[in-house]
């Protein structure tokens, strides 16, 4: 009995300590971050390494061996340069959609004159709720091949075939990008609006002593003020656009007719998974990982994102 | 900071990985389609019985429960003393095998026994084989068995995947169209008379002959099977542009685009929502599929009831194999069961048995592996499935026992699968911008490009 009394007793003095110690100035700002530390240690650090060692192997059951660059040596074949420009396509028009839409929106939004502005803030971003497989099951149902379907009825009220849209490869990417398009509008606009807030009326005031019309005004004086959040949303519309997967595999799951919807990860996903290649698919990785770096590296320089603020 | 987060931003599209799994509809692959998109589903089977071992089974189409339902109830009966408890999961189909795979790789999480479909068998067949193998149960009763169909689930002479049935391909003709474009089809002998029979079709009715896959392969797998060629030849080698096949992939094409008898299926392939819709309303005179096909014609097409028939396929030349074995899906014992013996035995009472074989018939339809039972006089017990087809299947089966060739199962199928539905039968037939011979000499580069070197 006393034993155990004494040992609660240390127990709560060190446990006392613990906290006076978790508390300091110097150690608590670890406490706080330290979710994210561990959470980059264990989801992403671990598995990049696993991956990076996994690319130089051959992952069999029982049978995994070193097999040296032989991976990296496949990689370079028609199907992994199709994915990639299927890709890099992808990521180019989502960048372009749903950087410059969005701003032309939120500075609608931002309006004064304009009426309804809750209705329509709440509408634009309802889409950004949904699930993508759900809303691409609908779209493809929109979609359909057949006359019947609701975009080829709407084709054929104004005298227009009805169009194979999952066969094309330009009717393919379009189901793509508009379905993302679609989606991330809303979210893109919330950034935007938000920017908007912080560009000060005094601006706007001197523009207008200065004569300078609507246009000159957007251009002068909004455009600049975004620039932060445009370099913000467009480098998450890159990542994210090479990182897609979902609005290919929700049109033709992973099986697109002349390869039209196959993605990088969708590649990876085919052949690391559905063909037991692992290797070769973390391989794939891999090289997906350094394109997304070179390409943010060089997009943020482009838009001088590495320039002191002055 | 700024530089990590965009690192691990990148980093991400490695992690997807891990998640990907989920969700997946499927459903594009043979059989599979039955489970396609349900919730997931778990049932126990024998669960009253005391001291039962319990054992695990994942399968990816709920029919197929049916079968060890019957199994379990008849095993516990029989085994008082060791009784089981079978609790059966549903996944879907790409679900599912992802997760075996896993899980197999990894060593811990798999079940007792699993349903794995032909498409995807063979990766479970790569590095050590880490499935339980069944030789104890199979040699004693092959000869009464296709053994066609135990070969494609086997390696180094062990027998691992216990199959659902022969698969044999047929043809089913809708008599209300044929007899209304006065063609008779005992008449059918050879493709050619077929296609004779398509014009006749087209030209008297409102109908197609026939549809083609191009989004998936049971149009041109049975046909190059049928003329004894494959993918692969015997010895695993990539035999994809052999001439045969060239000449079959020009055949489909022409039955499509030159005498415009056959249309591309409505969806792409037999098992799409569009296709169910469009041939119950008569939209085409015949379809070729497996014999265990004829269950998606009961679900999905209850209109046709009465007006099918089943006929074995028409012939390339005189005295040719007039079927082939297609689709088909084995039942494995995983090496993670903690009770193989149980697990193994279970596995050869419901597969292997008489009792078992008759069941395969009556609960889903399937034309068992076990030949010795189609004459069966518990084979002619009426069943939904007489009601809806002719009374003479299994004469029909019985005839054409031995035409139907093995195929040739190597870790690089899904490969050659994933550039059939994606290049060359899109390409070839819907598209038209290759010809069939580049199409397939175009794939076969790709394979090969691919492949691991071993």
């Amino acid at each position: 009995m006393e034993r155990s009394e004494t040992m609660s007793n240390k127990k709560s003095f060190s446990l006392k300590g613990i906290l006076r110690f978790l508390n300091s100035r110097k150690v608590a700002p670890y406490v706080f971050v330290s979710p994210f530390i561990v959470s980059f240690l264990v989801l992403y650090l671990y598995p990049m390494i696993q991956a990076i060692v996994m690319s130089f192997q051959q992952v069999l059951p029982g049978q995994t061996t070193f097999i040296g660059t032989h991976n990296y040596q496949r990689i370079l074949n028609p199907t992994f340069f199709q994915a990639l420009g299927n890709t890099a396509t992808y990521v180019f028009f989502t960048v372009i959609i749903l950087v410059m839409i969005p701003i032309v929106l939120s500075v609608f939004l931002n309006s004064k004159s304009l009426y309804f502005k809750n209705f329509f803030r709440a509408s634009l971003f309802i889409p950004a709720l949904t699930s993508v497989i759900v809303a691409g099951i609908i779209f493809r149902m929109m979609f359909g091949e057949s006359e019947n379907s609701f975009v080829n009825e709407l084709l054929g009220l104004v005298g227009m075939e009805p169009v194979q849209w999952r066969y094309g490869a330009g009717t393919g990417m379009f189901l793509m990008v508009l379905l993302a398009s679609w989606r991330w509008i809303g979210v893109n606009i919330l950034y935007f609006l938000a920017g908007l807030q912080n560009v000060s009326e005094e601006l706007y005031e001197a523009a207008d002593i200065d004569g300078a019309n609507p246009w000159q005004k957007f251009l002068f004086v909004t455009m600049p003020a975004l620039k932060p959040v445009i370099i913000f949303v467009a480098t998450i519309t890159i990542i994210n656009g090479f990182r897609m997967f979902e609005e290919s595999f929700v049109f033709w799951e992973n099986s697109s007719p002349g390869n039209i919807g196959l993605t990088v990860v969708g590649y990876i996903y085919r052949e690391g998974i559905q063909q037991n290649d692992m290797g070769f698919g973390a391989a794939i990785g891999v090289v997906l990982m350094l394109i997304i770096f070179v390409v943010s590296i060089v997009q943020l320089k482009f838009f001088g994102a590495f320039k002191k603020e002055d | 900071m700024k530089h990590w987060s965009i690192f691990g931003g990148a980093m991400l599209s490695l992690v997807y990985l891990a998640g990907c799994g989920g969700g997946s509809g499927g459903g594009s692959d043979g059989e599979g389609s039955g489970g396609e998109g349900e919730a997931d589903e778990v049932e126990v089977i024998g669960e009253d019985s005391e001291n039962a071992t319990e054992l695990t089974f994942w399968t990816f189409n709920e029919q197929h429960i049916g079968i060890y339902e019957d199994a379990v109830n008849r095993w516990n009966e029989e085994h008082a003393d060791r009784p089981i408890k079978l609790q059966a999961e549903v996944y879907p189909i790409d679900q599912m095998n992802n997760n075996l795979l896993l899980s197999l790789q990894s060593g811990s999480g798999a079940p007792d026994m699993a349903d794995i479909e032909i498409s995807y068998f063979a990766n479970f067949l790569e590095g050590d084989v880490q499935l339980e193998s069944m030789n104890e149960y199979v040699e004693p009763v092959l000869d009464d068995m296709v053994e066609e169909r135990f070969d494609i689930y086997s390696k180094d002479d062990n027998y691992y995947g216990m199959p659902y049935h022969v698969g044999a391909t047929v043809m089913y003709y809708n008599t209300e169209i044929m007899e209304e474009a006065g063609v008779n089809i005992d008449e059918i002998v050879t493709w050619d008379d077929y296609v004779e029979a398509g014009e006749q079709v087209v030209e008297n009715t409102d109908s197609m002959m026939t549809t083609v896959e191009v989004d998936e392969h049971f149009s041109f797998w049975p046909l190059i099977s049928q003329r004894g060629s494959d993918y692969f030849n015997d010895e695993g080698d990539l035999t994809l542009a052999n001439d045969t096949n060239v000449d079959t992939l020009q055949f489909l094409d022409d039955m499509v685009n030159e005498h415009e008898v056959a249309e591309v299926t409505p969806g792409g392939f037999h098992h799409s929502e569009e296709y169910y819709g469009y041939m119950n309303n008569g939209g085409a005179a015949s379809l070729m599929m497996p014999t265990w096909y004829m269950g998606r014609f009961i679900d999905y097409m209850p209109d046709l009831e009465g007006k099918m028939e089943i006929r074995p396929l028409p012939v390339w030349e005189e005295g040719g194999n007039r079927t082939a074995g297609m689709g088909g899906t084995g039942t494995v014992v995983t090496n993670q069961t903690e009770e193989p013996e149980l697990a193994k035995e279970f596995l050869a009472y419901a597969k292997l048995s008489e009792e078992g074989n008759i069941a395969l018939w009556q609960e889903l339809g399937f034309d068992p592996p076990m030949y010795t039972v189609w004459d069966d006089e518990a084979m002619d017990e009426p069943n939904p499935y007489y009601d809806y087809f002719d009374d003479e299947i299994f004469d029909t089966l019985l005839d054409l026992n031995g035409e139907i060739e093995a195929l040739n199962i190597t870790p690089d199928l899904p490969d050659v699968q994933s550039e059939i539905h994606t290049n060359v039968l899109n390409s070839a037939i819907r598209q038209q911008n290759q010809e069939p011979e580049e199409a397939l000499k175009q794939a076969e580069e790709a394979v090969k490009s691919g492949q691991t070197e071993e």
